[in-house]
């Protein structure tokens, strides 16, 4: 498959202050590729980039084969959605989104036969001359969205569009967004600091931590094996334990828990235990596992994602994901419960 | 009678008696006076206002000052517009600041004074005559001085900073993704200014436009030490009525012509522009 977009040892330095570190990043037609970072990881300076609002002090980006040095926005073939959306309010909707094609020289009624066809895309027939601040967030982040692809861009850059809006449609636009990109087969980059948005929208996910690319993976693996203990604590939740020291085919953490971890090739600092990892009160013959008892300190309630605070005897209080199951409805604060985890499912960091 | 109340009548009454006594009082007694025969006797009379369409020298001194305002506001939003979008979007707020504090010391020194300072820069023998010659440029000294456009200048420099404030409001409100996601769609920055900048301002322009208006039509330092024989302001007009005729009926009628002429102006203003008073005065 080509590769629409190519970053080659792309770096961004603001005097001393490093923005973006050697990324290097290669982006399929039709990809729908995100950039998970905490804020101020680099990944809005990474986007600004491609879009040709900033210019990279080292490294190249590649558009279609065709290096982008030099190229201003107006002249790259990337459209933005901007964070704060940027609407023109002195304009209605169908004037938004016609806005960057009559910049080109389209006959009018071409001009009137792609804007109406991307407004009937995105579901807002018959929205044309509605003011912008007679819309709903979501119908706003639609009329956004319509206006960049409208035009026809190689790539889609997406800068936190959602994190304006409330939850419920939030997730809603999750889905339709993720949809939406399919249907198009534009390829989409999408910024954002919510792990959850990268991992149900996208193929691939680069978690970006300190100007660098940590990890660059499906959300599956993103989450089953991340390499870094950066990418294990950032993506979903864990349990962190810090690790003192290594007794040998033992790893033993600040309070005391020895693990058996044998062939590792490095010292440890950190171990992340993911909370669904733990079994509670495990049946029948349990291999290769830590099994130890513990008592519960007090139960987060949260329907479908009810978890437990457990704290095994003089060791790290463990977060604990309990299954929706019947069997563990009677459970109590102050019960003793048996854990067992197994141990691949326990990884070890040096940070 | 509650605390609110109180509290209310405490804070209304100075502001009622400003009013009354200091603006509505003077004017009414203008306006009834501007009714009346310069002889004194106690009777209804139309001739200050009819003195004003049959000599020629009154209105057309009055339509010349109008057309000169609106240039002159006109001038100072092309002069202002770069300022304040330079000031708001881009230098740092905090030489931004200190700009502003510079655009306000001619504040603070007074009119005349810094129409005086005018007067040492662009006379005949002024400073920026003798720096010409002295770099050989001229002989004989420019006609910089006691002309339109002596006047123009000085009008100009005593009402920009009333365009550039509301001017730098509306522009702060500017969202600077929106100018991105215009480039981003591929308008130039002309377009750019034309269908986002201006538009998005308006609000300001227009605010500035009637405070800049109202000040230039109504001033009487700037045309009087500046300004030349040909250059007479309306307000010099009035001023001989009161002071040099001592025709007081005459002037309050003068007077109440230039309020009411200078308000239909710019309501009439409001009407091509599409703009609200409301909404104007929100910036």
């Amino acid at each position: 498959m080509s590769h629409i977009l190519k970053l080659k040892g792309v770096s961004k330095y603001f005097g001393d202050f490093i923005a973006a570190k050697d990324i290097n990043l290669s982006v399929r037609e039709g990809e729908f590729i995100s950039i998970l970072g905490p804020s101020g990881c680099g990944k809005t300076t990474l986007l600004r980039m491609i879009a040709g609002f900033l210019e990279e002090s080292e490294g190249d980006i590649i558009i279609h084969g065709k290096s982008m040095k030099g190229v201003s926005p107006e002249n790259r073939p990337v459209n933005i959605v901007f964070q704060s959306l940027a609407l023109f309010p002195m304009m209605n909707v169908y004037e938004n989104v016609a806005f960057g094609l009559k910049r080109k020289k389209i006959s009018k009624s071409e001009i009137k036969d792609r804007v109406l066809d991307m407004l009937h895309r995105v579901g807002l027939d018959g929205f044309e001359k509605k003011k912008i601040s007679e819309l709903s967030g979501g119908q706003k982040q639609r009329v956004a969205i319509a206006r960049s692809l409208v035009m026809k861009p190689s790539i889609l850059l997406l800068d936190e569009p959602l994190s304006a809006l409330d939850r419920k449609l939030r997730e809603h636009m999750k889905v339709e967004l993720k949809e939406l990109q399919r249907e198009i087969g534009t390829t989409f980059i999408y910024i954002t600091h919510d792990q959850s948005e990268a991992l149900v929208m996208s193929d691939r996910v680069a978690v970006m931590n300190r100007g660098i690319i940590e990890q660059l993976d499906t959300p599956y693996n993103l989450y089953n094996n991340p390499s870094t203990g950066f990418v294990a604590g950032f993506v979903g939740d864990n349990n962190r334990f810090e690790v003192s020291s290594r007794d040998g085919e033992e790893v033993v953490t600040k309070k005391g828990w020895k693990i058996r971890k044998p062939n590792l090739d490095f010292d440890p600092t950190v171990m992340y235990i993911r909370p669904e990892a733990f079994i509670v009160n495990p049946e029948g013959e349990i291999l290769d596992s830590e099994i130890f008892e513990a008592q519960i300190n007090t139960i987060l309630f949260d329907g479908a994602n009810t978890k437990i605070l457990v704290t095994p005897e003089g060791r790290e209080e463990i977060l604990i994901a309990l299954p929706q199951n019947a069997k563990f409805q009677s459970l109590k604060e102050g019960d003793g419960v048996k854990i067992a985890v197994a141990h691949n499912n326990i990884k070890c960091y040096k940070e | 009678m509650s605390g609110n109340k109180k509290a209310f009548y405490f804070l209304f009454i100075p502001v009622a008696l400003w009013l009354f006594l200091l603006i509505i009082l003077p004017h009414i007694d203008l306006l009834i006076s501007s009714f009346k025969p310069n002889s004194g006797e106690d009777q209804f009379t139309l001739e200050n206002y009819t003195a004003f369409f049959y000599d020629k020298i009154y209105w057309r001194t009055f339509a010349n000052t109008t057309l000169y305002a609106i240039g002159v506001t006109f001038l100072s939003f092309v002069v202002s517009f770069p300022i304040a979008f330079y000031l708001t979007k881009v230098v740092s707020p905090k030489v931004s600041g200190f700009l502003m504090l510079l655009l306000l010391i001619p504040l603070w020194v007074g009119e005349l004074i810094t129409i005086y300072g005018w007067v040492i820069l662009l006379g005949d023998n002024g400073v920026i005559n003798e720096f010409l010659k002295y770099i050989g440029l001229i002989d004989k000294p420019l006609p910089l001085i006691y002309n339109n456009f002596s006047m123009i200048i000085g009008l100009l420099y005593m009402s920009m900073l009333f365009m550039i404030i509301p001017i730098m409001n509306a522009l702060d409100s500017l969202d600077d993704e929106m100018i991105e996601a215009a480039s981003d769609l591929g308008a130039s920055k002309w377009t750019i200014f034309r269908r986002i900048v201006i538009p998005h301002s308006m609000p300001g322009i227009v605010n500035g436009s009637i405070i800049v208006f109202m000040l230039v039509i109504g001033d009487y330092v700037a045309p009087d030490i500046l300004g030349g024989k040909s250059s007479l302001w309306f307000t010099e007009q009035i001023y001989s009525q009161f002071l040099s005729t001592f025709n007081w009926n005459q002037g309050a009628a003068f007077g109440f012509l230039l309020l009411v002429i200078s308000s239909a102006t710019i309501w009439i203003a409001l009407k091509i522009s599409g703009q609200k008073l409301n909404k104007v005065g929100e910036q």
